[in-house]
């Protein structure tokens, strides 16, 4: 196996042990993005000369012992709505293509802080609106399975990177299922926070109730170490949550004995195809080998989850997105004459369809004489999905469903019909409604495709998914099939 | 469902074509026409939900701290002038 195959914990033993430095690995990853990253296009921005740069203050840091950390020279990819100072920050959209942002997120502070090598800002849905990373308003990305099927989105070229082994690790944003759709179509991992357990301070807002960054990676122990960088209160973002951070990689027990397992008989039925409830039974079979006991729930009101989400979060994007009017930052029309007509045509020019759409839908939502029906009404049955997952923990510990009920879908397949595109989030816009911690984990393939199982908690609960999902891992050899590039 | 495309957009201060518009008013009717599933729930005793977790004003010490990259900042702007944003005549 070469080196950039590795999972983050591999690497790390290799690198305290002097058995490899972070500048070799770098540039293996660097060599394998020029060999692959012609078909997969994962990227937007390579920043190969701070990465070097990087690479050899981490081989520093390793020499002299100073300040190791398990992500000190590892590689990492950075999702493009994430700002790194003095190092373009698109969002994928055109509006943004040229700026620099003036500081760095406090994720990307902290990767910095922790030693990782940033290798460059991945592709993803225009402002991470969508479903496919088709959206992009740069170019679209491929994925590494069969790379005439979309990657899924929007932090579609995060998980393909990592799928294709162009990092080791992966940020990622998930407002209605970004970072686990994409997570289970390209067969890596991807966790989910509970809303406010990281800080989104310099992540571009979407949907502001409902965003959160997290990791994707090539199994569940490297997601753990991940969060355990991510995680924590941050004065800079008034929703970040000040609850002590415990160390995940400590929850990676193998053992699910007596774990209450939930499913969602809701997600099992009509609309998830027979292959991914095939391969979703058999993981549910597995963990009661492993002595879970599994649970049948129902959770009537996820039949409205997609509907509400698709009128509070692009009500949320409206208000977001007014910012960019050709004024601070971003680009500005060259039909300018005025300030209106400004407005006007800069956001005509700059802005993609779905963008658009969005706007239109959320400014619709909001406006005088429908916001009671629309808005409003939308926020009434988030409380409703609420009470369900919260009845349903008190029944179980986790829920388990199908991460997105098909497999990878073609490039083009779903762009012409938008309704079609968000039902493919089915699965995981209930949880961002609810603002709970999930994880997807490759769980089967489907002629050639991975198919993502997905495990459900309560809020502040990330050690126990984490928990149930290294088991599960521990036990099945999901997680070490690779795309053959 | 119809939607009036021209006073949304306008409210969004965005500028569409007439392509655009006609396509905009097919899909913005199919999917809110999907939405009507909501009015099926009876909501009238169930309180909004803006925000997952419970929150309340969140307060920090009025303060004044150094901010040094206004150079940085101005940069970004499409058109600056002696340390401010220029943008087109709004007066006449």
């Amino acid at each position: 196996m070469t080196m950039q195959h590795k999972t983050a914990h591999e690497l790390h033993s290799l690198l305290s042990a002097k058995k490899l430095s972070s500048l070799e690995l770098t540039e293996a990853v660097l060599s394998r993005i020029d060999r692959t990253e012609p078909k997969v296009q994962a990227y937007v921005t390579l920043t190969k000369e701070s990465a070097i740069k990087q690479a050899k203050a981490a081989d520093e840091r390793l020499k002299n012992n100073d300040n190791v950390t398990p992500l000190t020279g590892v590689p990492v990819a950075v999702k493009d709505n994430m700002c790194t100072q003095g190092v373009l920050t698109t969002c994928s959209s055109k509006i943004l293509a040229n700026y620099l942002p003036p500081y760095d997120a406090t994720v990307v502070e902290k990767l910095r802080a922790a030693g990782a090598v940033i290798i460059g800002k991945t592709n993803l849905d225009e402002f991470a609106m969508g479903s496919s990373t088709e959206n992009s308003g740069l170019h679209p990305t491929c994925n590494p399975w069969d790379t005439k099927k979309v990657p899924g989105g929007s932090s579609g070229g995060s998980a393909a990177a990592v799928a294709a082994d162009e990092c080791i690790l992966a940020l990622g944003s998930d407002t209605g299922g970004s970072i686990r759709q994409p997570a289970a179509f390209c067969g890596v991992v991807g966790l989910k926070p509970t809303y406010g357990r990281v800080s989104r301070f310099g992540l571009v807002a979407f949907a502001s109730s409902l965003d959160q960054i997290g990791p994707l990676t090539k199994d569940v122990r490297d997601a753990a170490l991940l969060l355990n960088y991510l995680a924590g209160h941050d004065p800079k973002d008034s929703t970040s949550v000040d609850y002590p951070v415990p160390d995940y990689q400590q929850a990676l027990i193998n053992d699910v004995k007596k774990m209450r397992i939930g499913y969602i008989k809701e997600l099992l039925g009509k609309g998830v195809t027979r292959p991914v409830r095939s391969a979703v039974e058999k993981a549910m079979k597995k963990y009661q080998e492993l002595g879970a006991e599994l649970i049948e729930l129902s959770l009537p009101s996820f039949e409205y989850a997609v509907a509400t989400y698709y009128l509070i979060a692009p009500a949320e994007a409206s208000s977001n997105l007014a910012r960019y009017d050709g004024v601070k930052f971003g680009r500005r029309s060259n039909r300018s004459p005025d300030l209106l007509t400004m407005y006007y045509n800069t956001r005509a020019e700059g802005f993609g369809s779905e963008v658009k759409r969005r706007i239109m839908l959320g400014t619709y939502a909001l406006s005088a004489g429908y916001y009671d029906a629309y808005y409003l009404k939308a926020l009434k049955v988030r409380t409703l999905i609420k009470n369900d997952f919260d009845r349903a923990f008190s029944k179980c510990d986790v829920l388990l469903s199908p991460t997105a009920p098909t497999t990878a879908f073609g490039l083009g397949e779903k762009t012409a019909d938008p309704l079609s595109m968000y039902l493919s989030d089915i699965a995981t816009i209930p949880v961002n409604l609810a603002g709970l911690p999930a994880i997807s984990v490759p769980c089967g393939l489907d002629k050639g495709l991975p198919i993502g199982l997905q495990l459900i908690g309560r809020a502040f609960a990330e050690e126990t998914i984490l928990r149930a999902a290294y088991a599960y891992e521990q036990n099945t050899d999901w997680h070490k099939q690779k795309p053959k590039l | 469902m119809k939607i009036d495309v021209d006073h949304v957009a306008k409210l969004a201060r965005l500028g569409l074509g007439p392509e655009e518009k006609k396509l905009f008013g097919q899909q913005l009717s199919a999917i809110l026409e999907y939405a009507e599933v909501l009015q099926k729930l009876d909501t009238d005793k169930v309180a909004p939900t803006s925000h997952a977790i419970p929150m309340s004003n969140v307060l920090r010490e009025d303060k004044v701290s150094p901010c040094d990259n206004v150079d940085d900042i101005l940069a970004n702007g499409p058109e600056q002038e002696e340390h401010m944003f220029r943008v087109p005549r709004i007066l006449e």
